[in-house]
């Protein structure tokens, strides 16, 4: 097939305008999950058919796109995504967060701060943070509407009486503006702080049907009780390749012997600073 | 003497059936009252319908709230129904399960409650859960356990600490001694006659078991085909019964 066979960005400019108007609204009511008309992906559900979609509604053919995947750039979900785009967008592609306009994620925050004008998107499993707590959508739409989040820290009580400490570790969920309790998509804790940031951020589930965005310097504030205030916690150890003790880290085994390294989660980040030790 | 509750003819119907009809009656401060009747005799349905489970067709409930006095709570928006329920009010479900939240521990059900009118302490809605297993008689190093670890009579009691741990003015409960066995029937009675008396509780119990009522309430409300047949204080309801119905009832319990 030939590229001229897509429409730009494979969607087709009547899904993308709704879309649009699924983000637009989104941004409009931060936290607030918006439905939308969710469209099947040459992908399967679970590998971000909606931060695809989002990508696809926002992009233009000037921009530059970045695809990571738990912060790497090299793994087969962003690789696979930044190709089909590359083919149906013909949009540059970079691997550095300082070039991209548009970057879509799964599971990770960028360490370097992303500046006005950029676009981050989430890839989301899970949209609903009551989920698991309240089965039904009709019951957590109401309790949505009506601010009662109670449920919300019994979960985090739970936690605390099995562990001692909140254990729960990613998909920390945080209050917007006050307003709505919000699913930060499964983004370790560590970088709920960096939600509060100049970017604009868009959050897709594509099996879930629902949009909800983050416009720039939203207040976000991770829940927690007095006595055990949110921390954002990370391996404690420095990265084995550049050094770093401010990023976030991945365990890894590189022998039999069951030797450990830890390595930063951002491999732009991480190949970054290696540069400029290099130089 | 303002009533807590003031019901002017609540009527409910499910199609062209009757779910109850024409109820009116009062709830002083303090004052417990029990509806009896048989199965499919509309107490279900009224209890729903004021503690707001169901939208009654006609009628008024009053509830006497804390900051504007007598309101309407069927035409009351839902937020602010929502939050009497969780305030104010108290409802104890016949089965357990339907009450409590199977997969969270005991000490996290009771603190629900607490969480939800806005406690954001860890150490005190911990010591305050701890406090009323105590006072339902579960021991405190079960606060961990799951509601699926305990037994029926458990479960019941630790649903009774979930509704009160706010301090409600007024509990409404459906069947509380329901399908459990009769020496912890008279365990968790006791248990609640003094909860009853120590808070200063208003509460309307429907039952069918007249050991009950007798035990815990002070008015007697006897429903048939969702009517209200005969009304008066307990003992002389059931000592000397007027209405035909409440007289078959009375020589329908067995004397052991």
């Amino acid at each position: 097939m030939k590229m001229s066979d897509y429409n730009f960005a494979y969607l087709d400019e009547q899904t993308k305008r709704m879309i649009r108007r699924a983000i637009l609204k989104g941004l409009a009511i931060p936290g607030y999950q918006v439905p939308f008309a969710s469209r099947e992906m040459p992908m399967p559900y679970g590998w971000g058919t909606g931060g695809v979609q989002v990508s696809a509604a926002v992009m233009v053919p000037e921009d530059t796109l970045k695809v990571i995947d738990q912060g790497a750039d090299d793994t087969t979900n962003a690789v696979s995504i930044r190709r089909f785009f590359e083919k149906t967008a013909g949009v540059a592609v970079t691997e550095h967060t300082d070039q991209a306009n548009v970057i879509q994620t799964r599971h990770r925050i960028p360490e370097q701060d992303l500046t006005e004008g950029q676009i981050l998107v989430y890839q989301v499993p899970i949209p609903e943070p009551l989920r698991f707590l309240e089965p039904s959508e009709v019951e957590t739409r109401k309790m949505h509407s009506l601010e009662e989040y109670g449920l919300m820290h019994v979960k985090l009580y739970e936690d605390i009486a099995q562990h001692g400490a909140i254990a729960t570790a990613y998909a920390y969920p945080v209050r917007v503006e006050g307003r709505y309790v919000m699913d930060p998509s499964p983004i370790p804790k560590f970088d709920n702080p960096k939600l509060t940031m100049a970017g604009i951020q868009l959050f897709g589930a594509g099996r879930e049907q629902r949009i909800y965005a983050l416009p720039p310097y939203t207040d976000v504030v991770s829940l927690d009780f007095e006595d055990f205030p949110f921390e954002a916690s990370k391996a404690d150890h420095a990265c084995g390749l550049c050094g770093a003790i401010d990023s976030y880290l991945d365990e890894l085994i590189v022998d039999d012997q069951g030797a450990r390294m830890f390595m930063c989660s951002d491999t732009d980040y991480c190949a970054g600073r290696q540069e400029e030790t290099a130089a | 003497m303002t009533p807590l509750l003031s019901v002017e003819g609540v009527s409910k119907f499910y199609g062209s059936r009757i779910g109850c009809k024409d109820v009116s009656f009062d709830l002083f401060p303090g004052e417990v009252m029990g509806i009896v009747g048989e199965s499919g005799s509309g107490k279900s349905t009224l209890l729903n319908c004021l503690a707001g489970h169901l939208v009654p067709d006609q009628g008024t409930v009053g509830f006497d709230t804390r900051t504007d006095g007598l309101r309407d709570t069927v035409t009351m928006s839902e937020p602010e129904r929502r939050m009497l329920s969780r305030t104010d009010w108290a409802f104890v479900h016949q089965h357990a399960r339907d009450g409590l939240r199977m997969n969270v521990s005991a000490g996290g059900n009771v603190g629900e409650r607490l969480m939800a009118v806005g406690a954001r302490h860890y150490g005190d809605i911990r010591a305050q859960a701890t406090d009323w297993l105590g006072r339902v008689e579960i021991s405190a190093d079960r606060i961990d356990d799951r509601p699926s670890a305990f037994s029926g009579g458990m479960q019941q009691r630790l649903q009774i600490a979930r509704n009160l741990v706010t301090g409600p003015r007024l509990v409404f409960m459906d069947e509380p001694t329901g399908g459990l066995d009769v020496s912890v029937q008279a365990r968790l009675l006791d248990l609640l006659r003094g909860l009853v008396r120590e808070m200063g509780l208003s509460a309307i119990i429907v039952t069918h078991d007249l050991a009950v009522v007798r035990l815990l309430a002070d008015r007697l409300m006897v429903m048939k085909d969702g009517h209200v047949v005969e009304t008066g204080l307990t003992d002389q309801v059931l000592d000397d019964p007027q209405h035909g119905y409440t007289q078959l009832l009375v020589s329908s319990v067995l004397q052991v």
